[in-house]
């Protein structure tokens, strides 16, 4: 076998062409596959968004702005701006908080937070929702205590927020626990004996070596947390005008008919999921780009 | 400055990678610690560094108590084997990292930092190439800007864990060669782990052998290598052959019948001759014969049927004319007795 392998490449030097002869299928069938695929996106992604943004504008511009302007439904954009700007920092330290511990150390119970870290991923959202309102609820746990004490959580902001951080709690931390896991300590120690303090190692040295993957982890995080629907809804309690969040706020015009409204709000959230699109392949091509510029400087090394 | 350890034990789960070990290295040595892996030998380092941290037993800088103190206040300089250099950091802020995380009132301006820098970039040979970034750099290279990094903070210390491991031959000669210079310019007491003897005794002041989280011996390069304490010393140090053997008034000699002492002897010990000397000597039959190097290595099976390997000097091989399943003498010119096996 060994002997008639190098007999059967000769003069196929690029690697490419090695491959498409060795790995590839015929002309017809690499058609087929490709068409399945390209249809499958065009219907299952493509269209849906071109009908989001085409009934966005179905009755012209004018509409589209009346419809965002409304008291609700700014209301609506600012609740989702709030929830995600507290959910999003308070994910953000704790995931770096949570994967750096099990990234780089061993303690009892490890396997235990990992899986606690990921128990959000497993749980329906509605499920999660319904945590709360049990827990917080009037007729829950805490909450005669919490009626006592004029707290509202439930059917208010406070749940809103709660119920976003609980659903967005693992993105960073997953995004950032093999990325560390990977790295090992040594740079670290490295520092710590140079004379390093634990900030200065974390902020200097462990915090650039894991910026691309984080800031990765945080779009998704917020991706997450603005377009959630489930167990905002449960705890929500959809109060216009303060206690909807843009997903809920879209569910309830398009179930009173105001299609346009509801599709030019759905606009804003679709544009944000482009808007992180782009952001995240621009992160994407920005990490690979330096893994590439280390990649050759390793193989010109070893050329010389 | 003398570092002491005392007694030290540790242990990983169930494994005792140090069991009560002691070592005391005297000001300005540089000191090799040779094992195989495992032995202990990169955790008794990671320990005097306070990388790591013993079960019991103390560590004394210069004769004061640092058991308890941390990597950081320890002051001492680290060279990981695999660089750990950091990789967002051109190689002028790696060398830097150690001045510029100092507390502002005993931190140096930048121009002494820049100054600094720039003296050690001298001392590696680097000084072009200040600006690039850990990847791009050779292997030797990156080993040099982390043993400038670990030096610009003028460490009391100067601990190496296996320096030269993941580097090819020729890079690691060249660099060992170029440590032991540094060293003698500036004194600076060092430890260094390795498992390559060669390495450890052409570099090393002194070495202490290890095995199975204890020290066997410790000694000059010459002591260990031609007074070794242990079998496996003696074994550890070269290649050597096992026989049986017992002592005949005083005089060693290798009887494979007996079965009460361990005879070792070093393959350059052993002489291949045509005719038996009348002293002690066995029969053997030649199965091998690599004749490329400096020194000649022939396999023989021996006449009770272990495999021998001895070792000559080409002139000699080209008097004796050897062949491949020729029977001959082998003459035993040096032994090692020891009582107990490895």
């Amino acid at each position: 076998m060994a002997t008639t392998l190098p007999l059967s490449t000769r003069g196929l030097l690029p690697a490419q062409r090695v491959a498409t002869a060795a790995t590839g299928e015929s002309a017809v069938v690499r058609w087929v596959l490709i068409g399945v695929a390209v249809l499958f996106l065009a219907l299952f992604i493509f269209l849906p968004l071109a009908i989001v943004f085409s009934q966005a504008f179905a009755k012209g511009i004018g509409p589209y702005w009346a419809s965002l302007r409304q008291p609700d439904a700014l209301s609506a954009i600012r609740l989702t701006l709030l929830a995600a700007g507290i959910a999003v920092p308070l994910n953000l330290v704790f995931g770096v908080a949570a994967a750096w511990a099990i990234g780089k150390f061993e303690f009892f119970g490890k396997s235990l937070l990992i899986t606690l870290i990921d128990l959000p991923f497993s749980v329906s959202p509605v499920v999660s929702g319904l945590i709360y309102v049990l827990l917080f609820g009037l007729q829950g746990v805490l909450g005669p205590w919490l009626a006592r004490h004029n707290l509202q959580i439930i059917f208010a902001v406070p749940g809103i927020v709660l119920a976003t951080i609980f659903v967005t709690f693992p993105f960073v931390a997953r995004e950032l626990i093999p990325l560390l896991q990977a790295q090992g300590q040594e740079e670290e120690e490295a520092a710590l004996a140079l004379g390093a303090s634990g900030w200065q190692t974390f902020f200097r040295v462990s915090l650039p070596n894991i910026k691309w993957g984080l800031l990765y982890g945080v779009i998704l995080c917020n991706a997450r947390a603005m377009g959630e629907f489930g167990a905002v809804s449960v705890v929500s309690g959809h109060i216009r005008g303060r206690t909807n969040t843009m997903p809920l706020h879209v569910e309830i015009l398009y179930n009173e008919y105001q299609f346009s409204a509801a599709f030019a709000v759905a606009s804003l959230l679709a544009l944000l999921a482009l808007a992180t699109l782009l952001v995240k392949t621009l992160v994407e091509w920005r990490a690979r780009r330096q893994l590439a510029e280390s990649a050759r400087w390793d193989g010109e090394e070893q050329i010389a | 400055m003398s570092i002491e350890a005392k007694n030290i034990s540790k242990k990983f789960g169930q494994f005792a990678a140090l069991d009560n070990v002691s070592l005391t290295i005297p000001s300005g040595e540089l000191v090799a610690l040779l094992g195989p892996s495992g032995s202990g030998k990169t955790t008794l380092l990671r320990i005097i560094a306070g990388l790591e941290f013993a079960d019991s037993g103390t560590i004394l800088f210069d004769g004061e108590d640092t058991t308890h103190r941390t990597a950081r206040d320890r002051r001492v300089g680290f060279v990981f084997q695999h660089y750990a250099l950091f990789r967002h950091m051109t190689v002028f802020e790696n060398i830097a990292f150690g001045l510029k995380v100092r507390p502002r009132s005993v931190r140096p301006s930048k121009e002494q930092i820049h100054a600094k820098v720039h003296e050690l970039l001298g001392l590696i040979q680097l000084k072009n190439l200040s600006g690039r970034y850990p990847s791009q750099l050779s292997g030797g290279q990156r080993q040099r800007v982390a043993l400038a990094r670990a030096l610009a903070v003028e460490p009391s210390v100067l601990l190496l864990d296996e320096p030269f491991g993941s580097l090819d031959a020729k890079v690691r000669l060249e660099l060992r060669r170029w440590l032991r210079q540094l060293h003698d310019e500036v004194h600076i007491t060092s430890v260094f782990v390795t498992h390559d003897q060669e390495e450890a005794l052409e570099v090393s002041d002194r070495v202490a052998v290890m095995n199975e989280g204890r020290i066997e011996q410790v000694g000059s390069p010459d002591e260990v290598y031609h007074h070794p304490n242990t079998p496996f010393v003696y074994n550890f140090l070269g290649s050597v052959n096992l026989f049986h053997g017992r002592m005949d008034d005083e005089i060693p000699a290798i009887h494979e019948a007996a079965t009460g002492d361990f005879v070792y002897v070093r393959p350059h010990l052993l002489e291949i001759q045509r005719q038996p000397n009348g002293g002690s000597n066995f029969r053997a039959v030649i199965k091998h014969i690599n004749s490329a190097g400096p020194l000649v290595k022939v396999e023989a099976l021996s006449e009770w049927g272990a495999p021998v390997q001895v070792e000559m000097s080409q002139e000699k091989f080209q008097e004796l004319q050897l062949a491949k399943e020729e029977t001959v003498f082998i003459i035993p010119k040096e032994l090692k007795v020891f009582h107990k096996a490895i």
